[in-house]
This record gives C-alpha cells, structure tokens and sequence, in this order.
C-alpha cells in the first residue's frame, strides 16, 4: 500500500545544486528510533538523519514519502518512490527484487523481549510483524508465530499477555524495555541479516552509485559513526 | 493486518505545514509540564493537527464521492432500461456483481487495476518504440514518460493522484449500490404517468426526463439515504487505500510511545478509537436527521402514503 | 507437485493442518486456488455462526423494541443504533483494543465461597473474539429489520388469532412470530449476503492472525502481495464469494417458500435479488 504521507519533507538539501533530479525516499514512519513521525508529524529518526546527509553529500534532492511496511518493496518496484530507507536488512530473499547499497548500519543483534525469562522459546508464542526477517525467523524455529502490521502492535501484544514474547531488532526494543519495569530481554541475541542498506530498483545502478559513494565517504570521515552513536546509543558501529 | 499494494495514496490535507510553533507559548519543555497544561500541549502537537485535519480528508471524500457514485449510478440504472441489449447486459452486470462480491475487494482491486491501466495506456502512446514486455516477471515496468504521476512530480501531485484512485473506487461501488435504487426507482414511477405523457405525443425521452425523472426521487430517497450511510460506513475503509484517514492517525497517535517522542505515553489506542466511534455515530445520526426532513420536503404533493398524510395534516 | 498434492498440503491449511510454511516462491494458480479456497473456511465459519447465532438476538431485540417498557425499549433501542450507527471495521477496532485489556490472568468471579477464573485470552483472537463483534453486528441489524416487520403484521392475523383464545406465547409462536419472518424474510436475505461479506474483514481489521491462518482475503492479500499481481488472486477470491452468495440465496430462498407456502402461488412474495442494500 503506497502511502504517502506528510508532504512536509520536501528537503531541498543543497540551495547551490541546481541539479532538478528529485529522488523520492521511502520509509515506514513507525519503528523508532529507526524511522518514526515526531510529534510535529514530520518523518524523523536515524534512517532519516542518515538519509538527508547521504542526499547532501550525492548532490542529490530529496523527499520523504512514507508506505506501510507489508507493501514497501512492492511500491518501490513500481516506481512510486526510488528508494527505501526504512531500517531494512539486506537478506539474500529481497536483494532477489531489489538492490541493496552496502550496509549503511552493521549487523546488529535482534532480540526476545517478554514479561517473565522463563519462557520455553522454540515452544513459545512469538510475535513479529509480517514480512521482516524476524517474522520468517521465527516461522521457521517452529514457535507459534503472530505477526502484526506495525511493530508497535508487536510490543502491546506482549504487554498484554497475548503473546509470550516478541522477536524484533535490538535496537528497537532496548529503549521499550528501558522505560518498562515489567518487560525484559530473554536469551541470547539473535542474529540475522547483513546489516541495514538502502534498497534500490535493480535498474536504478547510477543512483546505488551515487548512494554507495557517500555511504563510504560517511564511513569514512566517522560522521556515520556519529550518527549512529546519537539515535542508537549502544550499537554497534564501523 | 496485511494491507496490499495499491497505488493509492493519500491526500492528506497538510496541516502539519501550517503549524510552525505550538500553539500554546508554554509548551516549549512539556516534561515539567503538569497534567493539564501537558495534555493541552499533546492535543496540539503537529501530528495531532494532521489528525484533525483527516476529518476533514473523510468529509472531503463523502462530498466528492457522493455525486459521482450516483452519477454512476445513474448511468447504470438508464443502461439496465436501455433497448439495446448488449447496454442493457452491461447495466444488468454491473448492478449486479455488487451483490455477489464484498466492497472490500473492489476497494483492493480497482485503484491498482486503473492504475496500470492508465499506466499501459499512457505507455502504449508515449512510448511506441520500446520494445521490452511490460511485465518482467513480478515487476509492471513502463517508460519513465507514462509514469502516473511523473517521479518528478511534486509531493501534492502523488498525494492528490492516490485520492483520486481511491475516490474512484468508492465511486464504482457505491455506484453499482445507486444503480440498483435508482432502476427500482424509476420502475416505481406509476405506469399511468408515463402513458399520460405519452398520449400528449411525447417521445421516450421526453417522458423519461420530464416525467420519470423529476419524479423518481421521492421513490429513491429511502433506498439512497441508506446508501448514503453505508457510504459513511464504509470510509475507515480508505485506510486499506492508503490514505491517511482517521484510523491510520488514531492507530499511530494511539500506540505507545517511549522517550524518544516529546509526550511520551502508554497504549492510548482504546481511546482514539472511541473517540472515531463517537464521531462516526454523530455523523450517521445527523445524517438520517437530514434525510427524514428532506423525505417530507418531496413527499408534499405525492401520491403516495406519506404525501397523503400531509396532505390530511394540512386539510 | 501435482496439483492434487497441493491440495493435500493446504487444503485445510487455514485451520492449522497440512503444511507448516506458506509457499514462498514459484506460486502456481493451484496453490492459489487452494489457500485461498481454504481461507473461504473461516469465512463460512464466521459467517453460518454470526448469523445463526444472531437470529435469536434479533428476535429479542425486535421485541425489546416494541415493548411498551421503556426499561426493555430503550436499551435495545441504544443497542441497534450503536451497532448501526458505526462503522463495523470500527467495531472490529475497538472490540480487539478492549478484549486486550481485559486483565491476562482472566477475571475473578466471586461466587461466595467458590472463587470462579473466568478465562479472558481466548476473545483477543479472531475466532472468539471477531465471532462476538459479528454477532452483535448482525443481530442490531436484523433486529431493526425484524422490528419493521413486527410493526407491519396485519391487524386482522392477530385479531384472528385472539378470537381463537391464543393468548401469550402460543400466540406469538404460532402467529406473530412466522408473520414477521415471512415479511422480514426479503430484507434478511440481503442481511445475510452481506454478512457473509462483512467477514471478508476480519483478518484486516485489529485481529492477528495466528500461524499465517486466515481467511480468504488474507491468503489473497498475500498472493497479491508476493507475486505484485492482483489480477489473479482478487478474482479468486470474488469467484469464491459470488458462490457463497449463490449459495445464500438458495438456502434462504428455500427456506422463503417453505414460509409462503400457505399462500396462494400468485401471492407469494418472490424473493427479490435486488431489493435494499443493508449494510
């Protein structure tokens, strides 16, 4: 489902470049502190920081659409945007359709978040949200799987005893069960995926150039590094 | 909840943009912010602003949608008396296939079908000389020129184009729903009516215009006030469209949220969905208001039951 | 994979048996077929249940509607026009949200000495839970219909019947109540057909669906999703449902004549296919 919403990031990054191309970013708008809607109703969050100063640094224009996570990759194939920045790892499964830049956040743990550690988790009922790597993680470990639309409902979900636990990125959790006295981390972290990229039309080669060019040249001046010490504090980094 | 893929997209009437600064000067820290205060400050952040302004997107879609869909209607309803056979099968066709299939799936299915539709056409016209399918395996790839709307587009175009699709959709199926009320109603108009007409040396089409028509409503008020409310009942369905309507804003108000946002809080869902629950009930309330007024405005001078009432009233 | 192999794995695949993982790649028209076919289960099941149920719902309500007390008139009253008045994918919403909140240990009921755990979890999920909300769903609109019907049995039936000596219940079971039907009858075939439609969102609507078990919309919607193509699932799905609906007109068509048979054949009301649209 294309969603498009908040017109407001027309981020028109560089007044010097001239240059009309516009390069529409997609994300999601519902997983913080990856990508989420603050409550000036502006897209805002790591994958938007990083994004805006990848855009500076290709000379490129760029605006944020936002679109519901189930139908991400499809609305990127057909064009409604050009790319995805939506705290997305690159799997051998979507770089099938799509291209991914390289990795502009290195492999990072996901987790079980539940209200008690003793819970028997290849027997457990596990929430995801439907379509990311955790989802067919868990489809595959033989626990029973819920899946939901957004990750909010993942967590509520746990919060209110439906589900044993839920299985989502580090990073995402960590914070939630900060501020929850009742919810804890249960077992080892997981790991999945080869890190987060920006997902491109695989025709699109020019602009995953482009894109790949200043990732490194962000990795390279620490400036990336930065980044994700401010949004993800305690990550891990290049 | 899955949501497929359709082109649609919203018109989300932008208030956030026309909010530079909270609208109260005391809202600048809101954690040492007391209950009160805190709670106006929350209700009027910017994504609280774009909540209320989907009201107004609901409302705006209900009054686009309406006259279309019985235009629609309309037209569907003439085609099903039509003379002609194969309009009147068409007609037939498509008053019925609301009946046999739920709304959901035309809501799914139309906006992406005249999506690449539209697309195919535009492609075929604009770009003759390409030579690859349009269908690469799972991808509907078209020349960059039949893009709808160009990638260049401004965001307004994208916006406005998605509620555009959706509207069209509404507009189909509540159209086949008007058609049905309408044929009937033209049915009901008495026979004698149009055979007076007719002896006065009318054609056909003056005594459908002059005399079905004008006369029609009164039967067609029952059945279009109800299609008007399931109309009304049928917009949290915008949602599945991808426009951002009330329940896409009630749903992400509502989620809980960590420290990471300005007014953090728990599950508060519960609440913005009674809050859409109560408008919804206003709404069809006064609505049916409306329509049982208006029923005794075109009664007056009817030969009908209510018409007679009236006019023993006033006698 | 024969076609009919296919059909082994997932023919029940909706209700948890047969293959655990959903086709992920190469999805073939059968495969289709199949998941979403079985995906129709839930949707009659929702469906047959809701309305069935209902049925005795709405009798209450009609006759909650017409009393003369206003302690019985009024709340069916409120009940047929929250039901009526909001959005049913609302309802869906809002019943999901407050099932969950129910506390996750299940409510104590004390019975005096004997303390009864009314268990709660099982309403948050859709079997349970989405049953209820289309139960009262059905039941507010069929009341009203009923109720409109109540209000039109001819005096002269329920005059005959007094002079007869019927009084109460006897009266009601044998006059009132099959007059009312027979009326009611045509409205409520439309109720029905667009129940059985109304359960197309269930799995769209707030309630999760478990192990990928859902109805038909939802194997449709993940077709449609995998493959980018609605040409063939969304068809799938509306073939499916135009059968159901063909199947909902001849039962309760039947079930019209068997109500109209004492009338003379030029009376009887045919079941008309085109009359109000109720929802």
């Amino acid at each position: 489902m294309k969603r498009i919403l908040l017109g407001t990031a027309a981020l028109a990054l560089s007044a010097s470049v001239v240059s009309a191309e516009v390069v529409r970013m997609g994300t999601e708008g519902a997983y913080p502190p990856y990508n989420f809607i603050n409550d000036a109703g502006h897209v805002d969050g790591f994958d938007i920081a990083v994004g805006n100063e990848l855009c500076k640094r290709a000379a490129l224009t760029c605006e944020w659409a936002t679109n519901e996570w189930d139908s991400i990759i499809p609305n990127l194939v057909s064009g409604n945007y050009d790319t995805i920045m939506a705290g997305m790892s690159i799997t051998a499964e979507r770089d099938a359709v799509i291209d991914f830049t390289q990795n502009y956040f290195p492999p990072d743990p996901s987790v079980f978040v539940g209200l008690s550690d003793n819970i028997d988790l290849p027997h457990a009922v596990i929430a995801a949200q439907t379509g990311t790597i955790q989802a067919a993680h868990v489809a595959e470990t033989g626990a029973t799987l819920v899946e939901f639309a957004t990750p909010d409902e993942t967590v509520a979900a746990v919060r209110n005893g439906e589900v044993d636990a839920v299985l989502a990125d580090k990073a995402f959790l960590a914070p939630i069960v900060d501020e929850d006295s009742e919810l804890m981390m249960i077992g080892p972290d997981v790991f999945l995926g080869e890190g987060m990229g920006v997902g491109v039309r695989e025709s699109d080669t020019e602009l995953k150039e482009k894109l790949n060019a200043a990732i490194q040249s962000m990795k390279d001046d620490g400036s990336l590094n930065e980044l994700i010490e401010k949004w993800l504090p305690g990550a891990a980094t290049f | 909840m899955t949501s497929p893929d359709r082109n649609a997209i919203l018109a989300q009437l932008n208030f956030a943009r026309s909010v530079p600064r909270p609208v109260f000067d005391f809202c600048t820290d809101p954690s040492l912010l007391d209950d009160l205060p805190w709670l106006a400050c929350y209700l009027s952040t910017g994504k609280h602003m774009a909540f209320y302004g989907s009201f107004i997107t609901v409302l705006v879609l209900l009054a686009i949608t309406a006259p279309i869909a019985l235009a629609f209607g309309f037209g569907g309803a003439m085609a099903a008396r039509s003379s002609f056979a194969p309009l009147r099968w068409f007609g037939k066709a498509y008053t019925a296939m609301v009946r046999g299939v739920p709304d959901i799936a035309f809501f799914l299915f139309v906006p992406i079908a005249m999506d690449q539709g539209l697309e195919w056409l535009r492609h075929k016209v604009k770009c003759p000389d390409w030579d690859l399918p349009v269908r690469q395996g799972n991808d509907f790839v078209v020349c960059d020129a039949a893009k709808l709307p160009l990638s260049s587009s401004p965001q307004w175009v994208h916006e406005g184009y998605g509620f555009a699709l959706a509207v069209a959709a509404f507009a189909v199926v509540f159209g086949a729903f008007a058609a049905n009320v309408l044929y009937g109603a033209m049915q009901a108009v008495p026979r004698g009516q149009v055979e007076t007409g007719e002896a006065y040396g009318m054609t056909a089409r003056q005594t459908f215009w002059r005399i079905v028509v004008p006369q029609m409503w009164v039967f067609a008020l029952p059945g279009l006030s109800n299609l008007w409310l399931i109309l009304v009942k049928a917009t949290p369905l915008l949602f599945l469209l991808g426009v951002e309507d009330i329940v896409y804003w009630a749903r992400e108000l509502g989620g809980s949220k960590t420290s990471t946002f300005t007014y953090p809080h728990s599950d508060w869902r519960l609440y913005y969905f009674l809050a859409l629950l109560v408008f919804y009930l206003l709404l069809t309330q006064i609505s049916e208001k409306i329509f049982g007024r208006l029923s005794r405005r075109l009664s007056h001078g009817q030969a009908t039951l209510g018409g007679e009432a009236q006019r023993k009233a006033a006698v | 994979m024969s076609c009919w192999q296919t059909v082994q794995d997932y023919g029940l695949r909706s209700l948890g048996i047969g293959e655990r993982l959903l086709p992920k790649a190469d999805f073939t028209l059968c495969q289709q077929f199949t998941l979403i076919g079985s995906g129709m289960l839930w949707n009659i099941y929702f469906g047959v249940l809701a309305l069935g149920l209902g049925f005795f719902m709405a009798t209450a309500l009609a006759l909650g509607k017409a009393s003369p007390s206003p302690l019985i008139r009024k709340p069916s009253d409120w009940f047929i026009f929250l039901f009526r008045g909001s959005p049913l994918f609302i309802q869906f919403f809002l019943a999901y949200e407050a099932f969950v909140l129910l506390p996750r240990n299940g409510i104590d009921i004390p019975l005096g000495i004997v303390t009864l755990t009314a268990e709660t979890r099982w309403l948050t999920k859709a079997w349970a839970g989405a049953l209820i909300v289309l139960f009262l769903n059905t039941s507010a609109y069929a009341g009203e219909i009923f109720y409109g019907a109540l209000q039109s049995v001819p005096k002269g039936e329920l005059e005959a019947a007094d002079a007869y000596g019927m009084t109460g219940w006897s009266k009601f079971r044998r006059i009132t109540w099959p007059t009312m039907l027979r009326l009611a009858w045509p409205a409520y075939t439309n109720e029905a057909i667009f129940l059985f439609h109304a359960t197309a969102l269930v799995f769209f609507s707030g309630f999760p669906a478990w192990r990928q078990q859902g109805d038909a919309l939802y194997y449709a919607s993940y077709f449609a999703d995998k493959t980018f193509n609605p040409f063939i699932p969304y068809p799938i799905f509306a073939g499916y449902f135009v059968l159901l609906t063909l199947s909902v007109i001849v039962v309760f068509g039947a079930i019209n004549r068997r109500l109209n048979r004492h009338l003379a054949t030029e009376r009887r009301s045919r079941l008309r296919l085109r009359p109000q649209i109720i929802r």
